[in-house]
Protein backbone atom coordinates (compact mmCIF):
# COMPACT_ATOMS: atom_id res chain seq x y z
CA UNK A 1 0.00 0.00 0.00
CA UNK A 2 0.99 3.64 0.29
CA UNK A 3 4.18 4.83 1.94
CA UNK A 4 2.24 6.83 4.52
CA UNK A 5 0.18 3.82 5.45
CA UNK A 6 -1.86 4.19 8.57
CA UNK A 7 -1.08 2.09 11.59
CA UNK A 8 -4.38 2.53 13.37
CA UNK A 9 -7.88 1.48 12.50
CA UNK A 10 -7.58 -2.25 11.82
CA UNK A 11 -10.95 -3.95 12.19
CA UNK A 12 -11.27 -7.63 12.84
CA UNK A 13 -14.68 -9.23 12.63
CA UNK A 14 -14.55 -12.80 13.93
CA UNK A 15 -17.34 -15.33 13.50
CA UNK A 16 -20.02 -12.71 13.87
CA UNK A 17 -23.62 -13.86 14.08
CA UNK A 18 -26.60 -11.61 14.55
CA UNK A 19 -30.11 -12.87 15.13
CA UNK A 20 -32.99 -10.41 15.22
CA UNK A 21 -36.07 -11.43 17.04
CA UNK A 22 -39.03 -9.44 15.80
CA UNK A 23 -42.25 -10.76 17.36
CA UNK A 24 -40.59 -13.93 18.54
CA UNK A 25 -39.68 -15.04 15.03
CA UNK A 26 -35.94 -15.37 14.79
CA UNK A 27 -34.35 -13.83 11.76
CA UNK A 28 -30.71 -14.55 11.21
CA UNK A 29 -29.23 -11.45 9.61
CA UNK A 30 -25.58 -12.40 9.71
CA UNK A 31 -24.24 -15.92 10.00
CA UNK A 32 -20.72 -16.68 11.17
CA UNK A 33 -19.14 -13.87 9.22
CA UNK A 34 -15.44 -13.08 9.47
CA UNK A 35 -13.58 -10.21 7.88
CA UNK A 36 -10.18 -8.66 8.46
CA UNK A 37 -9.70 -5.06 7.47
CA UNK A 38 -6.19 -3.67 7.62
CA UNK A 39 -5.39 -0.24 9.02
CA UNK A 40 -5.77 2.38 6.35
CA UNK A 41 -7.64 0.09 3.99
CA UNK A 42 -10.72 1.03 2.01
CA UNK A 43 -12.97 -1.97 2.38
CA UNK A 44 -16.16 -1.96 0.37
CA UNK A 45 -19.08 -4.13 1.42
CA UNK A 46 -21.36 -5.06 -1.46
CA UNK A 47 -24.49 -7.13 -1.29
CA UNK A 48 -28.17 -7.20 -2.15
CA UNK A 49 -30.50 -4.82 -0.31
CA UNK A 50 -31.34 -5.93 3.20
CA UNK A 51 -28.75 -8.67 3.33
CA UNK A 52 -27.26 -7.56 6.63
CA UNK A 53 -24.55 -5.15 5.56
CA UNK A 54 -25.79 -2.48 7.92
CA UNK A 55 -25.90 -5.05 10.72
CA UNK A 56 -22.12 -5.28 10.48
CA UNK A 57 -21.83 -1.52 10.62
CA UNK A 58 -24.20 -1.31 13.59
CA UNK A 59 -22.08 -3.84 15.41
CA UNK A 60 -18.85 -1.91 14.82
CA UNK A 61 -20.40 1.47 15.62
CA UNK A 62 -22.13 0.18 18.74
CA UNK A 63 -25.69 0.91 17.63
CA UNK A 64 -26.84 -2.69 18.06
CA UNK A 65 -25.68 -5.68 20.01
CA UNK A 66 -24.32 -8.76 18.33
CA UNK A 67 -25.46 -12.30 19.09
CA UNK A 68 -22.22 -14.24 18.73
CA UNK A 69 -18.62 -13.61 17.74
CA UNK A 70 -16.31 -10.69 18.34
CA UNK A 71 -15.28 -7.44 16.76
CA UNK A 72 -11.86 -5.94 17.47
CA UNK A 73 -10.48 -2.53 16.67
CA UNK A 74 -6.68 -2.52 16.72
CA UNK A 75 -6.65 -5.65 18.90
CA UNK A 76 -9.00 -4.06 21.38
CA UNK A 77 -12.28 -5.83 21.92
CA UNK A 78 -15.22 -3.68 20.81
CA UNK A 79 -17.88 -6.28 21.39
CA UNK A 80 -18.00 -9.96 22.08
CA UNK A 81 -19.69 -12.49 24.34
CA UNK A 82 -18.78 -10.51 27.45
CA UNK A 83 -20.24 -7.25 26.12
CA UNK A 84 -22.65 -7.73 23.22
CA UNK A 85 -22.87 -4.02 22.43
CA UNK A 86 -19.83 -1.87 21.67
CA UNK A 87 -19.44 1.54 23.27
CA UNK A 88 -20.06 4.31 20.80
CA UNK A 89 -17.04 6.49 20.35
CA UNK A 90 -15.45 9.17 18.23
CA UNK A 91 -12.78 6.71 17.05
CA UNK A 92 -15.43 5.20 14.74
CA UNK A 93 -17.36 7.87 12.90
CA UNK A 94 -20.48 7.03 10.96
CA UNK A 95 -21.79 8.77 7.87
CA UNK A 96 -25.44 7.86 7.73
CA UNK A 97 -27.49 6.65 4.81
CA UNK A 98 -29.99 9.49 5.02
CA UNK A 99 -27.56 12.02 6.42
CA UNK A 100 -27.55 13.04 10.03
CA UNK A 101 -26.21 16.56 10.12
CA UNK A 102 -28.19 18.33 12.83
CA UNK A 103 -30.62 20.48 10.84
CA UNK A 104 -30.76 23.09 13.62
CA UNK A 105 -27.03 23.77 13.49
CA UNK A 106 -25.12 25.46 10.69
CA UNK A 107 -22.54 23.40 8.82
CA UNK A 108 -19.74 25.01 10.89
CA UNK A 109 -21.55 24.32 14.14
CA UNK A 110 -22.13 20.74 13.07
CA UNK A 111 -18.46 20.22 12.33
CA UNK A 112 -17.38 21.98 15.53
CA UNK A 113 -19.78 19.91 17.65
CA UNK A 114 -17.56 16.85 18.21
CA UNK A 115 -14.40 18.54 19.51
CA UNK A 116 -16.58 20.92 21.52
CA UNK A 117 -18.57 18.32 23.46
CA UNK A 118 -15.52 16.12 23.93
CA UNK A 119 -13.89 19.08 25.59
CA UNK A 120 -10.95 18.92 23.18
CA UNK A 121 -11.44 22.47 21.95
CA UNK A 122 -13.27 25.53 23.23
CA UNK A 123 -16.28 26.61 21.22
CA UNK A 124 -14.59 29.38 19.25
CA UNK A 125 -11.49 27.27 18.63
CA UNK A 126 -13.66 24.44 17.40
CA UNK A 127 -15.58 26.77 15.11
CA UNK A 128 -12.36 28.16 13.74
CA UNK A 129 -10.99 24.69 13.02
CA UNK A 130 -14.34 23.72 11.49
CA UNK A 131 -14.09 26.73 9.20
CA UNK A 132 -10.64 25.68 8.02
CA UNK A 133 -11.66 22.10 7.44
CA UNK A 134 -14.80 23.09 5.57
CA UNK A 135 -12.76 25.42 3.38
CA UNK A 136 -10.36 22.57 2.68
CA UNK A 137 -13.30 20.49 1.49
CA UNK A 138 -14.48 23.30 -0.77
CA UNK A 139 -17.27 24.36 1.59
CA UNK A 140 -15.71 27.58 2.81
CA UNK A 141 -18.55 29.75 1.58
CA UNK A 142 -21.43 27.78 3.03
CA UNK A 143 -20.25 27.17 6.60
CA UNK A 144 -22.84 29.61 7.94
CA UNK A 145 -25.71 27.86 6.19
CA UNK A 146 -28.03 25.28 7.64
CA UNK A 147 -28.05 21.76 6.18
CA UNK A 148 -31.52 22.40 4.76
CA UNK A 149 -30.15 25.25 2.69
CA UNK A 150 -27.43 23.38 0.81
CA UNK A 151 -27.48 20.59 -1.75
CA UNK A 152 -27.41 16.99 -0.60
CA UNK A 153 -23.92 16.65 -2.04
CA UNK A 154 -22.63 19.55 0.03
CA UNK A 155 -24.41 18.28 3.12
CA UNK A 156 -22.86 14.86 2.69
CA UNK A 157 -19.43 16.33 2.24
CA UNK A 158 -19.90 18.41 5.38
CA UNK A 159 -20.94 15.28 7.25
CA UNK A 160 -17.67 13.65 6.28
CA UNK A 161 -15.81 16.74 7.49
CA UNK A 162 -17.76 16.52 10.77
CA UNK A 163 -16.46 12.96 11.12
CA UNK A 164 -12.88 13.76 10.14
CA UNK A 165 -12.41 16.63 12.58
CA UNK A 166 -12.43 14.02 15.35
CA UNK A 167 -9.48 12.28 13.75
CA UNK A 168 -11.25 8.91 13.77
CA UNK A 169 -9.54 5.58 13.30
CA UNK A 170 -12.33 4.35 11.08
CA UNK A 171 -14.87 5.98 8.85
CA UNK A 172 -18.07 3.95 8.54
CA UNK A 173 -20.19 4.90 5.55
CA UNK A 174 -23.62 3.40 5.01
CA UNK A 175 -24.59 3.87 1.36
CA UNK A 176 -23.97 7.58 1.69
CA UNK A 177 -24.48 8.36 -1.99
CA UNK A 178 -27.45 6.11 -2.54
CA UNK A 179 -30.01 8.75 -3.42
CA UNK A 180 -27.73 10.84 -5.60
CA UNK A 181 -27.70 11.18 -9.35
CA UNK A 182 -24.65 9.79 -11.10
CA UNK A 183 -23.10 13.18 -11.80
CA UNK A 184 -23.21 14.27 -8.17
CA UNK A 185 -22.03 10.82 -7.20
CA UNK A 186 -18.91 11.14 -9.35
CA UNK A 187 -18.05 14.43 -7.66
CA UNK A 188 -18.61 12.85 -4.25
CA UNK A 189 -16.36 9.93 -5.16
CA UNK A 190 -13.52 12.17 -6.17
CA UNK A 191 -13.92 14.19 -2.99
CA UNK A 192 -13.84 11.05 -0.87
CA UNK A 193 -10.77 9.74 -2.69
CA UNK A 194 -9.10 13.07 -2.10
CA UNK A 195 -9.90 12.84 1.61
CA UNK A 196 -8.60 9.30 1.74
CA UNK A 197 -5.37 10.11 -0.05
CA UNK A 198 -4.79 12.87 2.46
CA UNK A 199 -5.76 11.09 5.68
CA UNK A 200 -5.40 7.36 4.92
CA UNK A 201 -8.17 6.70 7.39
CA UNK A 202 -9.60 3.18 7.38
CA UNK A 203 -12.85 3.20 5.43
CA UNK A 204 -15.69 0.71 5.83
CA UNK A 205 -18.07 1.54 3.02
CA UNK A 206 -21.41 -0.15 2.39
CA UNK A 207 -22.93 0.03 -1.06
CA UNK A 208 -24.84 -2.04 -3.55
CA UNK A 209 -23.23 -0.29 -6.47
CA UNK A 210 -20.49 -2.57 -7.74
CA UNK A 211 -18.74 0.02 -9.89
CA UNK A 212 -18.63 2.41 -6.97
CA UNK A 213 -17.15 -0.35 -4.83
CA UNK A 214 -14.39 -1.22 -7.27
CA UNK A 215 -13.62 2.40 -8.06
CA UNK A 216 -13.16 3.38 -4.41
CA UNK A 217 -11.99 0.23 -2.69
CA UNK A 218 -8.78 -1.60 -1.98
CA UNK A 219 -10.87 -4.69 -1.45
CA UNK A 220 -14.48 -5.48 -2.17
CA UNK A 221 -16.26 -7.94 0.10
CA UNK A 222 -19.29 -9.43 -1.60
CA UNK A 223 -21.93 -10.60 0.82
CA UNK A 224 -24.41 -13.39 0.33
CA UNK A 225 -28.09 -12.80 0.75
CA UNK A 226 -29.55 -13.25 4.23
CA UNK A 227 -28.23 -14.71 6.45
CA UNK A 228 -25.21 -12.78 5.30
CA UNK A 229 -21.72 -14.06 5.19
CA UNK A 230 -18.77 -13.22 2.95
CA UNK A 231 -19.17 -14.83 -0.45
CA UNK A 232 -16.08 -13.54 -2.13
CA UNK A 233 -13.37 -10.97 -1.55
CA UNK A 234 -12.01 -9.17 -4.58
CA UNK A 235 -8.64 -7.42 -4.44
CA UNK A 236 -8.63 -4.22 -6.43
CA UNK A 237 -5.13 -3.74 -7.68
CA UNK A 238 -5.77 -0.45 -9.44
CA UNK A 239 -3.08 2.01 -8.31
CA UNK A 240 -3.90 5.17 -6.39
CA UNK A 241 -4.45 8.03 -6.75
CA UNK A 242 -7.42 7.11 -8.90
CA UNK A 243 -9.40 9.47 -11.03
CA UNK A 244 -12.38 9.26 -13.26
CA UNK A 245 -10.25 7.98 -16.12
CA UNK A 246 -9.86 4.83 -14.08
CA UNK A 247 -13.49 4.03 -14.81
CA UNK A 248 -12.82 3.54 -18.50
CA UNK A 249 -9.56 1.65 -18.05
CA UNK A 250 -9.45 -1.94 -19.18
CA UNK A 251 -8.39 -3.23 -15.77
CA UNK A 252 -11.41 -1.64 -14.15
CA UNK A 253 -13.89 -2.98 -16.70
CA UNK A 254 -12.42 -6.44 -16.44
CA UNK A 255 -12.74 -6.44 -12.66
CA UNK A 256 -16.35 -5.31 -12.86
CA UNK A 257 -17.15 -8.07 -15.34
CA UNK A 258 -15.50 -10.70 -13.21
CA UNK A 259 -17.35 -9.63 -10.11
CA UNK A 260 -20.75 -8.90 -11.57
CA UNK A 261 -21.73 -12.55 -11.76
CA UNK A 262 -21.27 -13.15 -8.03
CA UNK A 263 -23.30 -10.10 -7.05
CA UNK A 264 -26.03 -10.83 -9.55
CA UNK A 265 -26.41 -14.36 -8.26
CA UNK A 266 -27.02 -13.11 -4.73
CA UNK A 267 -29.38 -10.40 -5.93
CA UNK A 268 -31.53 -13.04 -7.63
CA UNK A 269 -31.57 -15.18 -4.50
CA UNK A 270 -32.55 -12.20 -2.39
CA UNK A 271 -35.28 -11.23 -4.80
CA UNK A 272 -36.72 -14.74 -4.93
CA UNK A 273 -36.67 -15.04 -1.14
CA UNK A 274 -38.74 -11.87 -1.18
CA UNK A 275 -38.06 -11.16 2.46
CA UNK A 276 -38.56 -7.79 3.95
CA UNK A 277 -35.32 -5.85 4.21
CA UNK A 278 -33.88 -5.53 7.68
CA UNK A 279 -31.67 -2.76 8.84
CA UNK B 1 -36.21 30.52 -6.90
CA UNK B 2 -33.52 28.56 -5.09
CA UNK B 3 -31.16 28.67 -8.07
CA UNK B 4 -31.59 32.39 -8.25
CA UNK B 5 -30.52 32.80 -4.63
CA UNK B 6 -27.53 30.56 -5.09
CA UNK B 7 -26.17 32.34 -8.12
CA UNK B 8 -26.52 35.79 -6.59
CA UNK B 9 -25.24 35.30 -3.06
CA UNK B 10 -23.90 38.84 -2.81
CA UNK B 11 -27.31 40.46 -3.30
CA UNK B 12 -27.92 42.61 -0.26
CA UNK B 13 -31.02 42.01 1.72
CA UNK B 14 -33.22 45.04 2.33
CA UNK B 15 -33.68 45.92 5.97
CA UNK B 16 -36.01 48.00 8.14
CA UNK B 17 -38.68 50.00 6.38
CA UNK B 18 -37.47 49.00 2.91
CA UNK B 19 -37.90 45.36 3.85
CA UNK B 20 -41.40 45.92 5.22
CA UNK B 21 -42.38 47.80 2.06
CA UNK B 22 -40.88 45.04 -0.04
CA UNK B 23 -42.77 42.37 1.90
CA UNK B 24 -46.03 44.27 1.49
CA UNK B 25 -45.44 44.69 -2.20
CA UNK B 26 -44.72 41.01 -2.68
CA UNK B 27 -47.73 40.06 -0.58
CA UNK B 28 -50.01 42.25 -2.69
CA UNK B 29 -48.86 40.44 -5.81
CA UNK B 30 -50.23 37.15 -4.52
CA UNK B 31 -53.88 36.15 -4.39
CA UNK B 32 -53.89 35.86 -0.61
CA UNK B 33 -54.88 39.41 0.46
CA UNK B 34 -57.68 39.57 -2.13
CA UNK B 35 -59.07 36.19 -1.20
CA UNK B 36 -58.94 37.12 2.47
CA UNK B 37 -60.80 40.37 1.81
CA UNK B 38 -63.34 38.56 -0.30
CA UNK B 39 -63.86 35.92 2.41
CA UNK B 40 -64.46 38.52 5.08
CA UNK B 41 -66.80 40.51 2.80
CA UNK B 42 -68.77 37.39 1.98
CA UNK B 43 -69.20 36.51 5.63
CA UNK B 44 -70.12 40.05 6.67
CA UNK B 45 -72.51 40.33 3.72
CA UNK B 46 -74.34 37.15 4.64
CA UNK B 47 -74.47 38.20 8.28
CA UNK B 48 -75.90 41.58 7.26
CA UNK B 49 -78.48 40.18 4.86
CA UNK B 50 -79.74 37.48 7.22
CA UNK B 51 -80.01 39.74 10.25
CA UNK B 52 -80.53 43.29 9.11
CA UNK B 53 -81.38 43.04 5.38
CA UNK B 54 -83.95 40.30 5.05
CA UNK B 55 -84.58 40.00 8.79
CA UNK B 56 -85.04 36.25 8.54
CA UNK B 57 -86.95 34.57 11.38
CA UNK B 58 -84.74 33.82 14.41
CA UNK B 59 -81.91 35.82 12.86
CA UNK B 60 -83.83 39.04 13.45
CA UNK B 61 -83.36 38.56 17.19
CA UNK B 62 -79.57 38.94 16.81
CA UNK B 63 -77.63 42.18 16.75
CA UNK B 64 -76.61 42.86 13.14
CA UNK B 65 -73.18 43.91 11.89
CA UNK B 66 -74.13 47.55 11.32
CA UNK B 67 -75.57 47.84 14.79
CA UNK B 68 -72.54 46.15 16.39
CA UNK B 69 -69.94 48.17 14.50
CA UNK B 70 -71.76 51.46 15.13
CA UNK B 71 -71.92 50.69 18.82
CA UNK B 72 -68.31 49.51 18.90
CA UNK B 73 -67.11 52.79 17.40
CA UNK B 74 -69.55 55.00 19.28
CA UNK B 75 -67.90 57.54 21.62
CA UNK B 76 -71.15 57.59 23.58
CA UNK B 77 -72.37 53.98 23.40
CA UNK B 78 -76.04 53.17 23.87
CA UNK B 79 -75.31 50.06 25.93
CA UNK B 80 -72.32 51.41 27.80
CA UNK B 81 -69.45 49.59 26.10
CA UNK B 82 -67.33 50.64 23.11
CA UNK B 83 -63.76 51.42 22.05
CA UNK B 84 -64.16 54.75 23.80
CA UNK B 85 -65.09 53.50 27.27
CA UNK B 86 -62.37 52.64 29.80
CA UNK B 87 -64.32 49.58 31.07
CA UNK B 88 -63.87 47.95 27.66
CA UNK B 89 -60.10 48.08 28.07
CA UNK B 90 -60.37 46.88 31.66
CA UNK B 91 -61.99 43.68 30.43
CA UNK B 92 -59.44 43.23 27.65
CA UNK B 93 -56.45 43.88 29.92
CA UNK B 94 -57.72 41.61 32.66
CA UNK B 95 -58.19 38.73 30.21
CA UNK B 96 -54.86 39.34 28.50
CA UNK B 97 -53.07 39.44 31.83
CA UNK B 98 -54.67 36.17 32.87
CA UNK B 99 -53.66 34.59 29.55
CA UNK B 100 -50.12 35.84 29.94
CA UNK B 101 -49.87 34.32 33.40
CA UNK B 102 -51.56 31.01 32.62
CA UNK B 103 -49.88 30.52 29.24
CA UNK B 104 -46.58 31.45 30.85
CA UNK B 105 -46.99 28.91 33.64
CA UNK B 106 -48.28 26.25 31.26
CA UNK B 107 -45.30 26.74 28.94
CA UNK B 108 -42.78 27.00 31.75
CA UNK B 109 -44.01 23.74 33.27
CA UNK B 110 -45.30 21.90 30.19
CA UNK B 111 -42.25 22.21 27.94
CA UNK B 112 -39.71 20.90 30.48
CA UNK B 113 -42.18 18.22 31.59
CA UNK B 114 -42.71 17.05 28.02
CA UNK B 115 -38.98 17.15 27.28
CA UNK B 116 -38.18 15.01 30.31
CA UNK B 117 -41.00 12.60 29.53
CA UNK B 118 -39.72 12.22 26.00
CA UNK B 119 -36.12 11.95 27.02
CA UNK B 120 -36.30 9.62 30.01
CA UNK B 121 -38.17 6.36 29.71
CA UNK B 122 -38.35 6.02 33.49
CA UNK B 123 -39.82 9.48 33.93
CA UNK B 124 -42.36 8.80 31.21
CA UNK B 125 -43.42 5.52 32.79
CA UNK B 126 -44.06 7.36 36.04
CA UNK B 127 -45.99 10.26 34.66
CA UNK B 128 -47.67 9.27 31.41
CA UNK B 129 -50.69 7.42 32.92
CA UNK B 130 -51.48 10.41 35.12
CA UNK B 131 -51.25 12.81 32.21
CA UNK B 132 -53.46 10.64 30.05
CA UNK B 133 -56.09 10.30 32.79
CA UNK B 134 -56.26 13.98 33.64
CA UNK B 135 -56.05 15.24 30.06
CA UNK B 136 -59.50 14.20 28.81
CA UNK B 137 -61.34 15.79 31.77
CA UNK B 138 -63.04 18.87 30.33
CA UNK B 139 -62.09 22.14 31.86
CA UNK B 140 -65.65 22.85 33.02
CA UNK B 141 -65.53 19.70 35.13
CA UNK B 142 -62.60 21.22 37.02
CA UNK B 143 -64.54 24.35 37.94
CA UNK B 144 -66.01 23.15 41.27
CA UNK B 145 -62.67 21.73 42.34
CA UNK B 146 -60.89 24.93 41.38
CA UNK B 147 -63.32 26.97 43.46
CA UNK B 148 -62.87 24.61 46.41
CA UNK B 149 -59.09 24.63 46.14
CA UNK B 150 -58.44 28.31 45.61
CA UNK B 151 -59.79 31.42 47.25
CA UNK B 152 -60.87 34.59 45.51
CA UNK B 153 -61.78 35.09 41.87
CA UNK B 154 -58.38 35.31 40.28
CA UNK B 155 -56.57 32.12 41.22
CA UNK B 156 -59.27 29.61 40.20
CA UNK B 157 -59.61 31.28 36.81
CA UNK B 158 -55.88 31.23 36.19
CA UNK B 159 -55.64 27.65 37.44
CA UNK B 160 -58.28 26.50 34.96
CA UNK B 161 -56.71 28.27 31.98
CA UNK B 162 -53.27 26.97 32.93
CA UNK B 163 -54.43 23.41 33.30
CA UNK B 164 -55.96 23.07 29.85
CA UNK B 165 -53.04 24.62 28.08
CA UNK B 166 -50.53 22.66 30.16
CA UNK B 167 -51.78 19.31 28.86
CA UNK B 168 -51.58 20.41 25.23
CA UNK B 169 -48.07 21.78 25.63
CA UNK B 170 -46.80 18.73 27.49
CA UNK B 171 -48.19 16.24 25.03
CA UNK B 172 -46.93 18.10 21.97
CA UNK B 173 -43.48 18.50 23.47
CA UNK B 174 -43.40 14.80 24.26
CA UNK B 175 -44.41 13.93 20.71
CA UNK B 176 -41.77 16.38 19.50
CA UNK B 177 -39.05 14.46 21.29
CA UNK B 178 -40.44 11.20 19.90
CA UNK B 179 -40.31 12.64 16.39
CA UNK B 180 -36.53 13.14 16.47
CA UNK B 181 -34.80 10.70 14.15
CA UNK B 182 -32.72 8.06 15.95
CA UNK B 183 -29.76 8.82 13.71
CA UNK B 184 -29.35 12.23 15.37
CA UNK B 185 -29.01 10.58 18.77
CA UNK B 186 -26.59 8.03 17.36
CA UNK B 187 -24.54 10.69 15.63
CA UNK B 188 -24.47 12.85 18.74
CA UNK B 189 -23.38 9.95 20.91
CA UNK B 190 -20.69 8.87 18.45
CA UNK B 191 -19.41 12.44 18.40
CA UNK B 192 -18.80 12.14 22.12
CA UNK B 193 -21.86 13.82 23.66
CA UNK B 194 -22.64 13.38 27.31
CA UNK B 195 -26.25 13.16 28.45
CA UNK B 196 -26.60 16.90 29.04
CA UNK B 197 -25.19 17.66 25.59
CA UNK B 198 -27.77 15.37 24.04
CA UNK B 199 -30.52 17.08 26.00
CA UNK B 200 -29.59 20.63 25.07
CA UNK B 201 -28.21 20.07 21.56
CA UNK B 202 -30.55 17.36 20.25
CA UNK B 203 -33.67 16.95 22.37
CA UNK B 204 -34.53 20.61 22.81
CA UNK B 205 -33.90 21.92 19.26
CA UNK B 206 -35.23 18.72 17.69
CA UNK B 207 -38.53 19.01 19.53
CA UNK B 208 -38.90 22.73 18.86
CA UNK B 209 -41.10 22.50 15.72
CA UNK B 210 -43.60 20.34 17.60
CA UNK B 211 -43.34 22.51 20.69
CA UNK B 212 -44.36 25.59 18.75
CA UNK B 213 -47.19 23.83 16.97
CA UNK B 214 -48.31 22.82 20.45
CA UNK B 215 -47.94 26.34 21.81
CA UNK B 216 -50.13 27.76 19.05
CA UNK B 217 -52.83 25.30 19.97
CA UNK B 218 -52.29 25.76 23.67
CA UNK B 219 -52.61 29.55 23.55
CA UNK B 220 -55.99 29.02 21.88
CA UNK B 221 -56.95 26.44 24.48
CA UNK B 222 -55.89 28.88 27.19
CA UNK B 223 -58.27 31.45 25.72
CA UNK B 224 -61.29 29.23 25.59
CA UNK B 225 -60.78 27.73 28.99
CA UNK B 226 -60.19 31.19 30.39
CA UNK B 227 -63.47 32.40 29.00
CA UNK B 228 -65.27 29.35 30.34
CA UNK B 229 -63.75 30.03 33.73
CA UNK B 230 -64.58 33.72 33.59
CA UNK B 231 -68.17 32.89 32.76
CA UNK B 232 -68.48 30.81 35.89
CA UNK B 233 -66.43 32.82 38.29
CA UNK B 234 -64.86 36.22 37.93
CA UNK B 235 -65.81 39.84 37.95
CA UNK B 236 -63.89 41.09 34.95
CA UNK B 237 -62.63 39.77 31.67
CA UNK B 238 -64.08 39.14 28.24
CA UNK B 239 -65.79 35.91 29.28
CA UNK B 240 -67.45 37.70 32.15
CA UNK B 241 -68.43 40.57 29.83
CA UNK B 242 -70.14 38.17 27.43
CA UNK B 243 -72.15 36.38 30.12
CA UNK B 244 -72.92 39.60 31.94
CA UNK B 245 -74.23 41.25 28.75
CA UNK B 246 -76.37 38.21 28.08
CA UNK B 247 -77.87 38.44 31.58
CA UNK B 248 -78.57 42.15 31.11
CA UNK B 249 -79.99 41.58 27.62
CA UNK B 250 -77.39 43.89 26.08
CA UNK B 251 -76.77 41.59 23.12
CA UNK B 252 -74.82 44.16 21.15
CA UNK B 253 -72.19 44.37 23.89
CA UNK B 254 -72.15 40.57 23.99
CA UNK B 255 -71.20 40.39 20.30
CA UNK B 256 -68.58 43.12 20.77
CA UNK B 257 -67.09 40.97 23.52
CA UNK B 258 -67.08 37.91 21.27
CA UNK B 259 -65.40 39.69 18.38
CA UNK B 260 -62.84 41.27 20.69
CA UNK B 261 -62.07 37.82 21.98
CA UNK B 262 -61.62 36.58 18.42
CA UNK B 263 -59.17 39.33 17.54
CA UNK B 264 -57.09 39.10 20.71
CA UNK B 265 -56.95 35.31 20.37
CA UNK B 266 -55.79 35.62 16.79
CA UNK B 267 -53.16 38.19 17.75
CA UNK B 268 -51.83 35.95 20.51
CA UNK B 269 -51.30 33.02 18.18
CA UNK B 270 -49.61 35.29 15.63
CA UNK B 271 -47.18 36.35 18.35
CA UNK B 272 -46.46 32.74 19.26
CA UNK B 273 -45.86 31.92 15.61
CA UNK B 274 -43.50 34.87 15.21
CA UNK B 275 -41.46 33.85 18.25
CA UNK B 276 -41.32 30.30 16.87
CA UNK B 277 -40.08 31.46 13.49
CA UNK B 278 -37.44 33.54 15.15
CA UNK B 279 -36.20 30.59 17.17
CA UNK B 280 -36.25 28.20 14.22
CA UNK B 281 -34.40 30.05 11.48
CA UNK B 282 -32.97 26.74 10.27
CA UNK B 283 -36.42 25.42 9.55
CA UNK B 284 -37.79 28.63 8.11
CA UNK B 285 -34.94 28.91 5.63
CA UNK B 286 -35.18 25.31 4.51
CA UNK B 287 -38.93 25.67 3.99
CA UNK B 288 -38.42 28.92 2.09
CA UNK B 289 -36.12 27.16 -0.36
CA UNK B 290 -38.81 24.59 -0.93
CA UNK B 291 -41.05 27.46 -1.90
CA UNK B 292 -43.25 27.37 1.18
Amino acid sequence: MSATANTKGAISIRNLTKIYDPDGVNVMAVDNCSLEIAAGEVCMIVGPSGCGKTTLLNGIAGFHSITEGEIYLDDELLCGPSKPKAEQGADRMVVFQHGALFPWKTLSENVAYGPMVQGVLKKNEALEKAGHMLAEAGLGDVGHKYPGEVSSGMARRAEIVRALINDPKVLLLDEPYRAMDSLTKSIMHEALLEVYDRTKVTIFFITHDLEEAIFLGDRVAIMTTRPATIKKIVDVKIPRPRSYETLSSEGFRKLVDETKEAVHEEAIKAFEAGERELA
Amino acid sequence: MSEMNLTTPKMEKPTGLAMTMHQWKTALQTKTPYLMTFGIALWLGAYYLFVEGWELPRFNKLPGPVEVITEWLNPDPDWGMSLFTPEYYDHVTVSCRRILISFGIATGVGVPLGLFMGWSKVFRDYSFPILETLRPIPILAWVPLAILMFTGFETPVIFLATLASLFVTTLNTLLGVDSIDDDYFRAAKSLGSKQHHIFFHIVVPGALPFIFTGLQISVGVAWFSLVAAEMVSGEFGLGYLIVDSYMNITYVTMVIGMLTLGFTGWASSVIVRMVGNRMMQWRLRALALEGR
